[in-house]
């Protein structure tokens, strides 16, 4: 039984293909990159494994169960939680409520609970808000837990974004370039939460990445794509010593 | 200016965050209580209306200001909610099953609106609810077995196990109950899941689905309890006005149903019952200035113009409403002499565009 | 077959009328990004300024249209300056929200003008109520030159934005706010003529308009039936919203012979919840995705 697994996806908007045959597993517990060139089709992997695009070929499966004909909303409930390149939070709710707002696959009362807020309610709510508080301990947000997100700055928010992720309880962690617009500093606190996430939460990650120092450090196995297409895979050493994953890159030895 | 210490989840979570919340909503209970004793006929009358008119902003605020729908054909719901009330009372059925059947009602047309909102989003949406409200006006006119047409209907007061509460003070009592349980039920939903997946939609459909919020069945939630509360505000308005007809339920009035989000202040639920206070009171004041003006500005259009020139002056200075102005007020006084200008401005979003290109 | 003709001829008319308060819902929101809900009152004014001209006045009919035409090119003008221009970047609703505060302001206002008031008034043409037979169909002179001048609206408007300069710099800027920018086109006056432009093309509906429904404050209303004419055709596109208005224009024609009563009223807002439930962005309006 495999953890994860993507076979043979593909998409085309119009005539450009964007992501062409590419198949990968993500075994359980590990940290799974993709890098490539920009416009390699990296992020419209995860889009397609969030479902926020048809996919036009192949199958993904989360435990052997294949994902396909689901709704986006689904796949979340389903335990595939992500962040995204360009930060989509809830802009003016605070901190603490974005967070919440990732345990909604745990809610537990219904909606007349809700109205008349019955003591199942309450229990419900305080349940989540002691989940949220030991995200919120893990990232060392605590400072920022009531401010608006809007306000926040960029670093920040990322964090946050992070945060909202883990509060869903994932199974499995899409991590759309954590450390894109952040400083050296943060980026290696991401790179620092990203392994503890592995070792203490025991959540599989599949992230997509540019900075091969981070990639280097916290990946398992790396996953090479260009114009679409897969040209390596293996552990970070060895992709980044692949000659297809140079010329991608550098262009064509003269 | 006051530091909550906090202990325990629980506080968090309760609907009085400090003693002083409870001592000041506790008076303001207190006088509505005895306001039946203490003032007029008058008074007691635009009371009556600015309860109606909060339960419908309270309405709408969860779909405007909290889920980010746009409705310009709340009049429809209204309409649902009047109608529904004066049939069923025709019929001889008691108020404490017809208010619920009006809000229910309601909530099913809110449902049929809600189902065009999972495809369409801003102008579209608008468009919509707008042509929703028209054929709903239309069909109200034009099915006269039903509802009298143009000519209306009647509608007695209020009876409950037997009481008539057509004193004054019988049906104030109801529009508070009443009002005071939508604010509770609405307090309630928005401490919990549900409200914040309505807050969630508005701020970014993308993200909330990629959380786990099912994008169709919150809308249209939404759309449902929005037009429920909408119908129970319907329900008393018939009864308030005791005679309804399809002029009541135009897109004017769907208009001046969104005008009280906007001027109590968008996103907060003080706003819809001070919108509401400000939309019953506004027109009270022109009447009073008409006698000082000359005769032609006097005229009908007076009360068009102040209405126009107040909402383009709110949306210019402040953008917040008259709760947000309380706001600045009263973050003013708690940190005076150092409140500064600007402390409340948001950042604009230059062409944050709908469009995509 | 003749009855369908006439039934054709009266809608097109009609139609053209809502293709032009469409127009300009369109110019408004295709640049700003605003939708204008004060553009059936700015027509209403317009019709006002033309009675003034042609009736108090006594001027000939083409100085009245260029009086209407470039009198609410002014209050267009100032309209975007005060108002809408302190509002930039707020929420699309928000800014919804203050053009129907400006056309409460308008209605109101013209009643309170001096010799303008509540009452109706009839706007002289030169076109005479006359008929004449192509075979058997009857043409109203009235209709037929309705279209014909519309039709020379749309072809002005046409070369306009194809040829002249400040034409290219609209479409621009209704493209790409920020890129029109950086090349050097002062996007603020340009919208502020857009705004002009728009109700200039207000003002000529209601020119149009007047000799079938007469001038009154509340004639603006029929601002709500070409809003749906501006949805139907996709709310982003300028042949769109002729197409658009000439849909509801002969679908009303024809409901109003054809169906029972009250269906007339209702018919562009069907036809626009049809058209949204078989494709939620209009006709000639582009689907887009945001992205993530």
């Amino acid at each position: 039984m495999s953890f994860f697994r993507v076979e043979n996806l593909g998409i085309h908007f119009g005539g450009v293909v964007a992501v062409d045959d590419v198949s990968f597993e993500v075994k359980r517990g590990e940290v799974y990159t993709i890098i490539g060139p920009n416009g390699a089709g990296k992020t419209t992997i995860f889009n397609l494994i969030g479902l926020l695009y048809p996919a036009t070929a192949g199958r993904i499966f989360l435990e052997d169960k294949p994902l396909a004909g689901s709704v986006p909303h689904r796949v979340a409930q389903l335990g595939i939680a992500r962040t995204f390149q360009n930060i989509e939070l809830f802009e003016h709710a605070t901190v603490l409520q974005n967070l919440l707002i990732g345990r909604h696959r745990h809610r537990a009362a219904s909606l007349w609970q809700e109205l008349l807020f019955t003591p199942a309610a309450r229990r419900a709510e305080l349940a989540a808000r002691e989940a949220v508080e030991q995200v919120i301990d893990f990232l060392d947000l605590a400072k920022y837990r009531d401010s608006l997100v809007a306000g926040l700055p960029y670093g920040v928010r990322k964090v946050v974004e992070l945060g909202r992720a883990l509060a869903t309880e994932p199974r499995l962690l899409l991590l759309d370039e954590p450390s894109s617009g952040l400083n050296p500093e943060e980026t290696d606190d991401m790179a620092f939460w990203i392994e503890d996430i592995r070792r203490h939460l025991a959540v599989t990650v599949l992230m997509v990445e540019h900075d091969m120092n981070l990639v280097a450090r916290v990946s398992d196995r790396v996953l090479a794509l260009n114009l679409g297409m897969v040209i390596a895979e293996g552990t970070p050493a060895e992709v980044q010593a692949h000659p297809a994953v140079i010329e991608a890159y550098l262009g064509k030895a003269a | 200016m006051r530091f909550l210490f906090k202990t325990d989840y629980d506080q968090d979570i309760r609907l009085f965050k400090h003693g002083g919340q409870v001592f000041w909503y506790g008076l303001l209970m207190a006088l509505l209580l005895t306001a039946p004793f203490t003032v007029g006929e008058y008074v007691m009358s635009q009371l009556h209306f600015i309860f109606i008119y909060s339960i419908v902003g309270l309405g709408l605020m969860l779909l405007v200001g909290f889920t980010g729908q746009i409705s310009l054909g709340h009049a429809a719901f209204l309409a649902v909610g009047a109608y529904t009330e004066a049939l069923l009372q025709a019929k001889g059925v008691p108020v404490f099953i017809s208010l619920p059947c009006a809000a229910l009602f309601s909530a099913a047309a809110g449902l049929i609106v809600g189902l065009p909102a999972l495809r369409l989003k801003g102008i579209y949406l608008a468009i919509a609810t707008l042509a929703f409200n028209v054929i709903v006006e239309e069909v109200i006119t034009r099915w006269e077995g039903l509802t009298g047409g143009n000519s209306g209907l009647h509608v007695k007061p209020v009876e409950l196990f037997g009481v008539k509460l057509d004193g004054d003070a019988g049906f104030f009592y109801l529009c508070l109950g009443l009002t005071v349980l939508s604010i509770l039920a609405l307090m309630n939903l928005l401490r919990s899941p549900t409200g914040r997946a309505f807050v969630a939609i508005r701020d970014s459909e993308i993200s909330a689905s990629c959380m786990g919020v099912n994008l169709a069945k919150y809308k249209t939630l939404a759309f449902a309890i929005s037009a429920a509360l909408t119908g129970i505000g319907g329900a008393l308005y018939a009864h308030k006005v005791s005679f309804i007809s399809p002029e009541q339920f135009t897109l004017l009035q769907s208009i001046e149903l969104i005008t009280i989000v906007i001027l109590g202040g968008v996103g907060f639920l003080h706003g819809a019952v001070l919108g509401a206070a400000f939309l019953i009171v506004l027109p009270q004041l022109i009447s009073l200035a008409k006698d000082y003006l000359p005769a032609n500005v006097g005229s009908s259009g007076l009360q068009a113009v102040v209405f126009g020139l107040v909402l383009i002056g709110f949306i210019i200075f402040e953008p917040l409403g008259l709760y947000g102005r309380w706001l600045k007020l009263r973050t003013w006084f708690e940190l005076f002499p150092f409140y500064r200008k600007g402390m409340f401005r948001r950042q604009k979003s230059y062409m944050k565009s709908e469009r995509l290109r | 077959m003749n009855q369908v003709l006439q039934l054709l001829l009266a809608g097109v008319a009609q139609g053209c009328v809502y293709a032009l308060v469409a127009l300009g819902f369109v110019l408004i929101y295709k640049a700003t990004e605003t939708v204008n809900f004060a553009q059936g009152d700015l027509m209403m004014l317009g019709g006002f300024f033309a009675l003034t001209s042609s009736v108090i006045l006594g001027w000939p009919y083409w100085a009245t249209i260029l009086f209407a035409v470039a009198a609410m090119a002014v209050v267009g003008m100032l309209i975007e300056r005060l108002v809408l221009r302190p509002v930039l970047g707020q929420p699309a609703f928000t800014v919804v929200m203050i053009t129907i505060g400006v056309g409460y302001v308008l209605r109101g206002a013209v009643t309170m003008m001096p010799g303008w008031g509540t009452d109706t008034y009839t706007l002289p043409t030169p076109f005479s109520e006359g008929v004449f037979k192509v075979g058997e169909v009857i043409f109203a002179v009235q209709q037929v030159a309705v279209i014909c001048m519309t039709a020379a609206l749309c072809a002005l408007l046409y070369l306009f934005f194809r040829f002249s300069r400040l034409g290219v710099a609209m479409q621009a800027t209704s493209q790409n706010q920020l890129a029109a920018a950086y090349v050097g086109i002062p996007v603020r006056r340009v919208n502020m003529m857009i705004w002009g432009l728009s109700a200039g093309v207000a003002a000529f509906a209601g020119i149009l308009l007047a000799p079938m429904t007469f001038v009154h404050s509340n004639m603006g209303f029929i601002g709500l039936k070409a809003f749906p004419a501006a949805v139907v055709g996709g709310f982003g596109s300028v042949p769109g919203a002729i197409v658009g208005g000439l849909i509801i224009g002969v679908v009303e024609a024809f409901a109003g012979r054809y169906l029972p009563e009250g269906f007339k009223d209702v018919a562009a807002y069907v036809v626009v919840l049809v058209v949204l439930l078989l494709k939620p962005s209009g006709i000639f309006g582009e689907t887009a995705r945001k992205k993530v």
